[in-house]
């Protein structure tokens, strides 16, 4: 199991009709499932959905008594596939991943599943990464609702708002045989709130009804002339059965309309940054109540045309704030009120960024931009304007602020790696490096600066698949995490090598975790785990895929040897791949499972030793050799004590676990005699008093070595 | 405007991942819900969980009763934030730089300890951007500035720096509640509560009775001072008092070598002298602090002759004859490692209880070098030229050398190779560094009549040779293409000269391989 426990919040899961609800976003959503009669939910862990997994996966108790089927997909394309026992049952499904990457992943199933439709509601909850915080490539998830027509559902980040869409969700996507994603923005995700609970729902007709009595219609089958017929009914039933409900169960809000000739129409998410740049110029209080009429979408796809219309006709001009590009929402917009010959003024990226995160700082620019060329009369004088619409320079320069991206933890196992690489390639000259997605990722910033691209989730080796040559005895390396290859790095990368006789050498990051997305197993997890089958080598599944040449490290702590064998594989060069499976596992979740563990057996009284390194200040010389090859947040530098010396000396703080890299690197990089690690033992047996004597002795030497 | 009553108090935390933000952020709303507020926090965890840059933003409003939900902003907005939280110097920095941080509305509690930044250690020398210009910041962008050691205060209590800083936050008086709801929040949260309470209770009262603006904002571990380092660095007292009578710092074997630091040299750098006698002749012998003070007569005399009295060139010389005439070899190492200072610190650093045992263990790994180094002269060299030989080193030392330095053996061997001393002098290593010191000199010395800033440039560029094994062997190398540079713009009696190795030197210095000293010297020579 992850080593981290969810009790507190599967507790929450029991809360009752009529009771509060306290917590995160992405709990109220997982509550909210729960709420709606979901009969089976799957997804792919990552932020920000990870907590939504990780709670379900503690929640066995809970799903067994309502007949909930709950797994962790292989990946998101697995999680979309799954939402196939929608189609001919009427069965309530859930899936959840991060977005757009793993969007991009499940968008083959996704578009299979839109054109047959659906008979039980479909629901694919996507933590929209964007902004701030934000880990991948800056896309909509909006692009793929367009493309396979699903729903799009946008609600405003307030936890009551959420839970509604989750419902509202599912009987949308039923009433219209259509899957509907729900799109939360990473904050709303990690935000704390409350709302009024109801029971949870055992699914009226269950995953036994669906088994055992099996249906089979080639009319939901993507084959023509099926196929053909899916497209017309996409935009002839479901499209108008969609508009109906939406419109009649009004999901998008009029707020205060008809009250001016301006107004915003604003995307769900974005309602609170809204209010608080009407607030910030004086047109709203705290609780919502605007002077400026708003048409909050909380559906963004589709578009409903008659409301667009219905906001816009007595207006002199309105603005959209729609967050990201391409600016689809306002395109339609311009679109929909040509057709309808409606001549009222539609602003958008006009006024507001055409890029980038949409802050309360740039949409109170941009909201002031609009009133001041329609409706200055509304506005405060310029002094009574907030200090965020007036220009200022930072009060700081700008080179004592340093970025400071993450990196990899105290003790991280995957830190080694690269620094044996980097002392290979000492030896064996630079090479291509094909990185991928993960925490070992963060080798590309310095100290490392390993890997050149990284192509997508488990595509490291494919990612270098191009980079072949007979021509040069040199070869091309690959990265990938243990959960990067089960994803699909062991055929799309792996195979792929096999097959097309290339010589890649793949290193296979292996720490008993999908760690990056907070320390899931999955199938190589060296845990027991109750819920699910662990313990599958890599090793194993790569040799069964056909490579010849693979090795296991299993500690990766010892560069040197991770060095040999780098140099080892990189000078035999081979038609064939090779796979180096470098294993050790996370710090991160260890230090969960063996600090408390540490703690109680030294109040029991068990001997327990305890590792530290450090470096001594005389010898060390302020050149930071060590630092270059390291990286460990816990070495670090501090004034020299030396009074001769200028520059600061390298020194180990107090966070440092005894992983020993350090002590290693400077043994494999002959650098310096400076490291040394000191082993405090807790209640010492007879042998370490026996050994204390000598440390008597020792101290004696040292009296007589400090007079002399 | 809107009614100032139905604005919400606003909170950032900055923090770094892994440092508890998000308790201190849950605590928070513990508290404000318990004391009848509306309150809403949101994070950005996700990758920046791996001790990157993230924040936590959090919102209060009193709740009117009107069962009405308030409308609150999951992100902060420059110019309207309250309180900010900072774990860190430079996030506090980072904070001011976004504009969170306004002299208008802002309350800023900073803890003041720094987490160097990859850029400032990775540097070969001192890439650390100054404390005190952050600090300076931190007071003239905010409204109240409540700046301090919060980490300190938390290790020393045991904890993490969340308690800290919520004790300085309730000390603050930022938010409209009493110190027992504060603590009962703790208390609440039920994770390490007596540890938390004690930093807590301590960063309050930091934070309740601030130091006059005045006075130095609380120093503890912070700054970058490189001409005189904080511990075990000399009080200004002190230095007088050396600088008087050098004698009264060193002991009976130095007493006339003080003297004649009285006698032949100025004031303004008795004190580096001192360090420098009390070096050399702690590394071999009181003979190797006589020649040191040799080696410095002319410079003395020169610097006299042309310098403006502030004797920087003789200051700097004096400080990197010392440096390199007691360079590392194994048997200094060997000798620092095993005093007894030493031992006591180690202990110290880890926190060893009075039933607890510790143990040590050395990392080395000499290569051939390090090892022909202390031999004798002609034998050292033998075993360089022989190849069989060297290969045969090298197989041998090819893992390194684990020391257990606190095992009777282990210890024997440390003290035995200390006390080669003796052999030094008649080491390979010795006559090699001997030579390439007089050289050095030679050409500070020809240059000085010449260009005197151009000689002070030459004398740190000794700063460039540090380090053991490979970056010693490059340090070297840089600095003999940068003294083949002083030697040709000596020879072009070039007028920017002195600017001219400074740059190289920084170059010499900016990465391990000599990449950008080698661009330098391609492209503008």
């Amino acid at each position: 199991m992850a080593e981290r426990s969810f009790l507190q919040e599967v507790k929450k899961l029991r809360t009752g009709a009529g009771e509060e609800f306290v917590g995160e976003g992405i709990l109220a959503v997982t509550k909210a499932l729960l709420q709606s009669g979901v009969a089976y939910v799957g997804g792919y862990q990552g932020a920000p959905i990870s907590h939504l997994m990780d709670v379900l996966g503690d929640s066995k108790e809970i799903l067994d008594e309502l007949g909930v089927h709950f797994e962790n997909s292989a990946s998101e394309a697995t999680a979309a596939a799954s939402l196939a026992a929608s189609v001919h049952y009427p069965l309530r499904g859930a899936i959840t991943f991060k977005s757009t990457v793993g969007t991009n992943v499940a968008s083959d199933a996704l578009a299979n599943l839109s054109s047959g439709g659906v008979t039980g509601g479909a629901l694919i909850i996507v933590g929209e990464d964007y902004g701030e915080g934000a880990s991948i490539m800056q896309e909509r998830s909006h692009a793929f609702a367009m493309k396979s027509q699903i729903w799009l559902l946008d609600p405003r980040p307030n936890l009551t708002a959420i839970v509604d869409s989750v419902e509202k969700g599912f009987q949308l996507s039923e009433a219209s045989n259509t899957p509907v994603m729900l799109e939360l923005r990473l904050r709303s995700c990690h935000m704390h709130g409350k709302f009024i609970a109801k029971d949870n729902l055992k699914p009226s007709f269950t995953l036994k009804d669906a088994i055992e009595n099996p249906k089979q219609d080639p009319a939901r089958v993507v084959l023509p002339p099926a196929s053909f017929a899916h497209e017309q009914e996409k935009v002839h039933k479901r499209w108008p059965a969609a508009v109906k409900f939406i419109k009649e169960n009004k999901l998008n809000e009029f707020i205060n309309d008809g009250s001016q000739d301006i107004g915003i129409a604003v995307q769900g998410g974005l309602y609170n940054i809204v209010i608080r740049a009407l607030q910030l110029l004086g047109l709203s209080d705290v609780y919502g109540n605007t002077k400026v009429p708003l048409y909050v979408m909380n559906v963004t796809y589709p578009v409903i045309d008659d409301e667009i219309v219905e906001f816009a006709r007595e207006k002199k001009a309105f603005l959209l704030v729609e967050e990201g590009q391409p600016d689809y929402i306002e395109q339609n917009l311009h679109a929909v009120l040509r057709r309808a010959d409606v001549a009222t003024k539609l602003h958008g990226k006009d006024f507001l960024p055409v890029a980038g995160e949409y802050t309360p700082a740039v949409v109170t620019k941009g909201l002031l931009e609009f009133l001041k060329k329609y409706r200055p009369d509304l506005l405060a004088p310029e002094d009574a304007l907030p200090s965020v619409v007036k220009p200022s320079a930072p009060r700081i320069k700008a080179e004592s602020v340093h970025g400071r991206p993450p990196s990899f933890c105290t003790g991280c196992p995957e830190r080694p790696i690269f620094t044996a690489l980097k002392l290979a390639e000492r030896e064996t000259g630079k090479h291509h490096v094909s990185a991928d997605i993960g925490c070992h990722l963060f080798s590309i910033l310095p100290p490392f600066n390993i890997g050149a691209t990284t192509m997508g989730y488990g595509l490291g080796s494919a990612g270098a698949s191009a980079l072949q040559s007979k021509d040069t005895d040199r070869a091309t390396i690959a990265f990938m995490g243990d959960g990067g290859f089960w994803h699909n790095g062991l055929t799309s990368g792996i195979g792929n090598d096999v097959f097309n006789k290339n010589g890649t050498l793949t290193v296979v990051v292996d720490n008993a975790y999908s760690a990056a997305t907070g320390g899931q197993d999955l199938l190589s997890s060296k845990a027991e785990n109750e819920i699910r089958s662990t313990k599958h080598p890599i090793e194993r599944a790569v040799r069964g895929i056909g490579v010849k040449w693979a090795k296991t490290v299993t500690n990766t702590y010892k560069v040197s040897e991770m060095r040999d064998l780098f140099i080892e594989a990189l000078t035999k060069k081979t038609e064939e791949p090779k796979v180096i499976v470098a294993q050790s596992e996370c710090t991160l979740n260890r230090m969960r499972r063996e600090k408390p563990a540490m703690t109680k057996r030294i109040k029991e009284g068990k001997r327990v030793v305890k590792e530290r390194f450090g470096i001594d200040p005389e010898t060390c010389t302020g050149d930071h050799s060590c630092i270059r090859i390291n990286g460990c947040p816990s070495l670090t530098v501090a004034d020299n004590p030396d009074p001769m010396r200028k520059d600061p000396i390298a020194t180990i703080l107090s966070s440092c676990i005894g992983c020993g890299l350090c002590g290693e690197a400077a043994h494999a990089a002959v650098l310096c005699p400076s490291f040394y690690r000191t082993e405090v033992i807790s209640n010492p047996n007879v042998w370490d008093r026996f050994k204390l004597l000598q440390n008597g002795i020792d101290r004696r030497l040292a009296r007589i070595e400090a007079h002399a | 405007m809107p009614e100032k009553q139905s604005r919400p108090i606003t909170m950032a935390i900055v923090a770094m991942g892994g440092e508890g933000g998000g308790v201190l952020a849950d605590w928070s709303i513990d508290l404000a819900e318990k004391m009848g507020y509306w309150a809403q926090t949101t994070s950005v965890p996700g990758v920046a969980q791996r001790t990157g840059s993230t924040i936590y933003y959090v919102e209060f409003i009193p709740n009117d009763g009107s069962g009405r939900e308030p409308v609150l902003s999951t992100m902060p907005t420059p110019g309207e934030v309250d309180i900010v939280l900072a774990s860190e110097l430079m996030e506090a920095g980072r904070a001011v730089f976004r504009g969170f941080v306004t002299p208008d509305v802002t309350t800023l509690i900073a803890s003041t300890n720094r987490m160097y930044s990859m850029q400032e250690k990775t540097a070969m020398a001192d890439g650390r951007v100054s404390s005190e210009e952050i600090l300076q910041s931190c007071e003239a962008a905010s409204k109240r500035f409540v700046g301090a050691d919060f980490a300190k205060v938390a290790e020393e209590c045991g904890t993490v720096i969340s308690a800290s800083l919520f004790g300085a936050l309730a000390g603050s008086g930022a938010l409209p509640w009493s110190k027992e709801e504060f603590i009962a929040a703790v208390q609440r949260g039920g994770v390490g509560v007596e540890p938390s309470l004690k930093a807590f209770e301590r960063a309050y009262e930091i934070a309740k009775n601030p130091k006059p603006k005045s006075a130095a904002p609380v120093a503890i571990e912070i700054g970058k001072k490189p001409e005189k380092p904080k511990d075990d660095g000399l009080t200004p007292e002190q230095e007088l008092a050396i600088i008087n009578d050098p004698s009264s710092a060193v002991g009976p074997a130095l007493k006339e070598h003080a003297l004649r630091i009285a006698k032949e040299f100025p004031e303004a750098v008795r004190v580096m002298l001192v360090h420098g006698i009390k070096r050399c002749a702690d590394y071999q012998d009181v003979k190797y602090a006589d020649e040191y003070l040799d080696r410095l007569l002319r410079i003395n005399s020169l610097d006299a002759e042309r310098g403006n009295g502030t004797y920087r060139l003789l200051n700097e010389v004096a400080r990197y004859t010392a440096l390199w005439m007691t360079y590392e070899d194994t048997i200094r190492v060997a000798d620092l490692k095993s005093r007894r200072r030493r031992f006591d610190r180690v202990k110290k650093e880890a926190k060893v209880k009075e039933d607890q045992i510790t143990q040590v263990r050395e990392f080395f790994h000499p290569g051939v070098e390090e090892i022909t180094d202390t031999l004798p002269g002609p034998l050292g060299r033998a075993i360089l030229k022989s190849r069989m030989t060297s290969k045969f080193i090298e197989r041998v030392t090819k893992e390194g050398l684990r020391l257990h330095t606190t095992s009777l053996h282990g210890y024997l061997l440390l003290y035995t190779l200390a006390r080669l001393r003796p052999l030094r002098r008649r080491s390979l290593r010795f006559s090699l560094e001997q030579s390439r010191i007089n050289d050095w000199l030679d050409v500070i010395f020809a240059t000085a009549s010449e260009d005197y800033d151009l000689a002070v440039e030459v004398a740190e560029c000794a700063n460039v040779i540090k380090g053991y094994g490979d970056t010693h062997r490059n340090g070297l190398n840089n600095f003999n293409a940068i003294m083949r540079e002083v030697n040709s713009l000596r020879a072009k009696k070039s007028s920017g000269a002195a600017n001219r190795i400074a740059d190289l030197r920084r170059a010499a210095l900016a990465d391990e391989s000599g990449t950008k000293l080698r661009e330098l010297l391609t492209t503008s020579a």
